[in-house]
């Protein structure tokens, strides 16, 4: 499963091949939405670090994946309303990986992502309040309003962004790695991506800094099969974006079952284990998909039909396909279900609520949070103009 | 006169270009197939094909470096980025290879390429996509930029950018891609260099580029309304080459210049035009060169924030009775 170069001195362990395309559209789109089955590729469910798993875990696993949902649901009534700006993009239909990769993170591991943020952002625990509030641009929000929805940043909680620019944050991850290494920390950073991302230089010279330097780096492509209207086999060049990892004599797993949770707790974590134990870099690439557009804006009709969107949604979404594995091992009942929705989507609202009657930054506040000398008069150092009209 | 708006100039422009040379060719991501992040490729996919429109993946670095090796050889590549702030990932290609490479080889080489997209902020997106990269551009020599204010000129000035030898980066901004103005069918160019008397006057010469022109002229009528004053605006339309004789012009009868822009204020297209002023009119002036910039940090997230953050007719307006004081 998880190729580990530093055992097998150069050789591959099998990997999990798949069909390069896009998820294969069925012709008849199928009309319910819930699986019949709960559709696990491989049974996760045995994995050593799931099997230690207590009820409590799971109900927690599934009830974060009910969270993002409900939460992303409510942004965007939020931003059909015209109370949020810019773009939204929304994580719907990915909330298995942030869940996921997040449940196996202890105290010094670290996460980095891109815009599509919200999901990591509630994964490893921030409050929907100040999410909300952020992409309101209130004052109130993670950001005091500075960054908006692609802009969220946690580094108590070891979350370090939310970033705008197209792979502009695998450097930043290395860099948290290097760090970590450097300070002697048993920790590792999962250090996210598109598909689309992996064809940034930087991307490629991150890979090899982490290589290189064996920096306790996994890079996580979570391919969800499009870069806003490309398809990842009209982006992306060789048999498949992990496989990359090999120019670099890196590990590198495709996690096919990247809608199954535990799956995903799975695979990271050896990739995790990896990185604690001797300190590897990793590829791994998670199929998913995402159900809305690109960002709210994306009209998403040009480049695939609802079929296909329908099609995943129906065998594999990540909510449904945990829901009948629990309810069929008696973790969940119907009624338990009904009260985690029910409460995320009372968290979510509240969460508006509160951004609603939040203030806006003032105009002084524009200002702050450039300079940490301007924000920390009594400490500064340098001397002369640091602003100018 | 039709009417089209500052997207379908551009659409024409690049359209009217590719029928014209068979080198040219548009390129970026999501322009051929998505027909345009923003629509300015719209239907040219379908009618050029996709040897003269092509999809690339989000590599800046490397299909903008692709551009200039391919201009070396005689191409005429028109790469969009999809927001010029992401210029930054191409910027080695742009400001090491296009703006050296003809210095370097002493003249052997010239690389045509024109780097095309909106370098705007206003629509919350945040301070990553918001930049506005004029005066970094201009700064280097063997670079030309360009700043389109109205539709007019976006046809005119693209249609010469493409056929200029000179790397050009043209900034566009999505705020304006859907106003519209007179534009005349066919051909007709406007040259690089030369700006544009929006508005005639005598009592203080408002000068600027892009989007900040559509809000001098507002802020100008204003003036006139409430206070009598006849401002002068002028449209720089391209910040190198600069149209410096008309600048000196309209001070000259003016006596007083307010610059205005989105740019940050340090080291910005006013600071230099304020300085070109200073050296050269200075004898002319009844008061100091005033500039009005967006507020100097990076762009904020919050919308009603980022409003006050930039130049505004209320701010604009402000700043000229300041400066007539
Ligand atoms: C350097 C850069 N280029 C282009 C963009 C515009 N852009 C934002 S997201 C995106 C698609 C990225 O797709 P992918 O990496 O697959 O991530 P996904 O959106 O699917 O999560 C593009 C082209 C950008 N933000 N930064
Ligand atoms: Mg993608």
């Amino acid at each position: 499963m998880f190729a580990d170069l530093s055992l097998n001195n150069g050789t591959l362990a099998p990997h999990y091949y798949f069909n390069l395309k896009a998820f294969p559209v069925t012709k008849k789109p199928s009309s319910s939405k819930k699986p019949e089955v709960t559709n696990l590729g491989y049974d996760a469910r045995q994995a050593p670090i799931n099997i230690k798993l207590g009820q409590d875990e799971k109900i927690a696993l599934y009830r974060d994946m009910v969270r993002i949902r409900r939460f992303e649901e409510r942004c965007l009534r939020s931003y059909q309303q015209g109370k949020i700006g810019g773009f939204l993009h929304l994580y719907i239909g990915q909330e298995s990986i942030a869940v996921g990769c997040t449940s196996v993170m202890g105290k010094d591991d670290h996460i980095i992502t891109a815009y599509r943020d919200h999901g990591h952002a509630l994964a490893v625990g921030m409050g929907m309040n100040e999410m909300m509030a952020e992409n309101y641009g209130k004052v109130t929000g993670c950001s005091k309003g500075k960054g908006g929805s692609m802009h969220y940043f946690d580094p108590s909680r070891n979350f370090w962004g939310g970033h705008g620019i197209v792979g502009g944050q695998i450097p930043l991850g290395t860099g948290l790695a290097y760090a970590l290494k450097y300070k002697g920390l048993k920790g590792a950073c999962m250090a996210f991506m598109g598909d689309g991302s992996v064809n940034q230089g930087a991307v490629h010279e991150s890979y090899n800094l982490a290589a290189l330097w064996s920096l306790p780096v996994i890079f996580i492509i979570e391919n969800n099969g499009y870069s806003m209207g490309t398809s990842q086999e009209r982006s992306s060049a060789g048999p498949s974006l992990a496989q990359r990892a090999e120019g670099y004599g890196m590990n590198w797993a495709i996690i096919e079952d990247g809608h199954d949770v535990l799956a995903v707790r799975d695979q990271v974590g050896q990739a995790l284990k990896l990185a604690h134990d001797k300190s590897l870099p990793s590829v791994l690439e998670i199929r998913t998909y995402r159900y809305r557009g690109h960002s709210v804006a994306d009209p998403d009709t040009t480049y695939r039909d609802k079929a296909e969107i329908e099609a995943y949604k129906s065998t594999k979404d990540p909510l449904s396909v945990f829901q009948l594995s629990l309810l069929a091992e008696q973790t969940l009942t119907t009624e338990l279900i009904q009260k985690i929705d029910e409460s995320a989507r009372a968290e979510a609202e509240t969460s508006a609520q509160f951004a609603e009657a939040s203030p806006y930054p003032s105009l002084e506040d524009i200002k702050k949070d450039v300079y940490w000398e301007i924000d920390n008069p009594a400490d500064r150092k340098s001397v002369g103009a640091l602003f100018f009209d | 006169m039709p009417v089209i708006t500052y997207r379908e100039a551009l659409r024409a422009a690049m359209s009217e270009e590719i029928e014209r040379d068979p080198n040219v060719v548009l390129m970026g991501e999501e322009v051929a197939q998505f027909n345009g992040a923003y629509k300015i490729s719209e239907g040219m996919l379908a009618k050029y094909g996709p040897k003269r429109i092509v999809d690339t993946p989000i590599s800046e670095a490397g299909f903008i470096g692709m551009g200039v090796g391919a201009a070396m050889l005689g191409l005429r590549p028109v790469m969009e980025l999809m927001f010029f702030s992401f210029y930054s990932v191409a910027f080695d290609q742009i400001f090491n290879n296009a703006a050296n490479i003809r210095y370097m080889s002493g003249g052997l080489i010239n690389c045509p390429i024109v780097i095309r997209g909106p370098a705007n902020g206003g629509t919350n997106v945040g301070a990553t996509h918001s930049h506005t990269p004029e005066s970094i551009a201009a700064y280097h020599p063997g670079i030309k930029v360009v700043v389109p204010s109205n539709a007019y000129d976006a046809k005119g000035l693209m249609k010469s950018a493409i056929r200029d030898n000179d790397p050009v980066m043209f900034l566009e901004n999505t705020i304006l891609y859907g106003e519209a103005c007179e534009v005349p069918d066919g051909e007709y160019l406007v040259p690089l260099g030369k700006a544009s008397v929006m508005r005639a006057g005598t009592d203080i010469s408002i000068i600027g580029h892009g989007r900040s022109i559509q809000l001098a002229l507002k802020a100008a009528d204003l003036l006139k309304e409430k206070h009598n004053i006849n401002a002068e605006v002028v449209d720089l339309r391209s910040i190198r080459p600069l149209d410096v004789d008309t600048i000196l012009n309209s001070v000259k009868k003016t006596s007083r210049c307010l610059y205005v822009e989105e740019s940050k204020p340090f080291c910005s297209v006013g600071a230099m035009v304020a300085c070109l002023i200073s050296d050269q009119a200075f004898d002319y002036l009844d008061a100091p060169v005033k500039r009005l910039t967006s507020i100097d940090a990076p762009a904020i997230y919050s919308p009603p924030l980022e409003k006050l953050q930039l130049p505004s007719v209320e701010r604009i307006y402000q700043a000229a009775l300041d400066t007539l004081k």
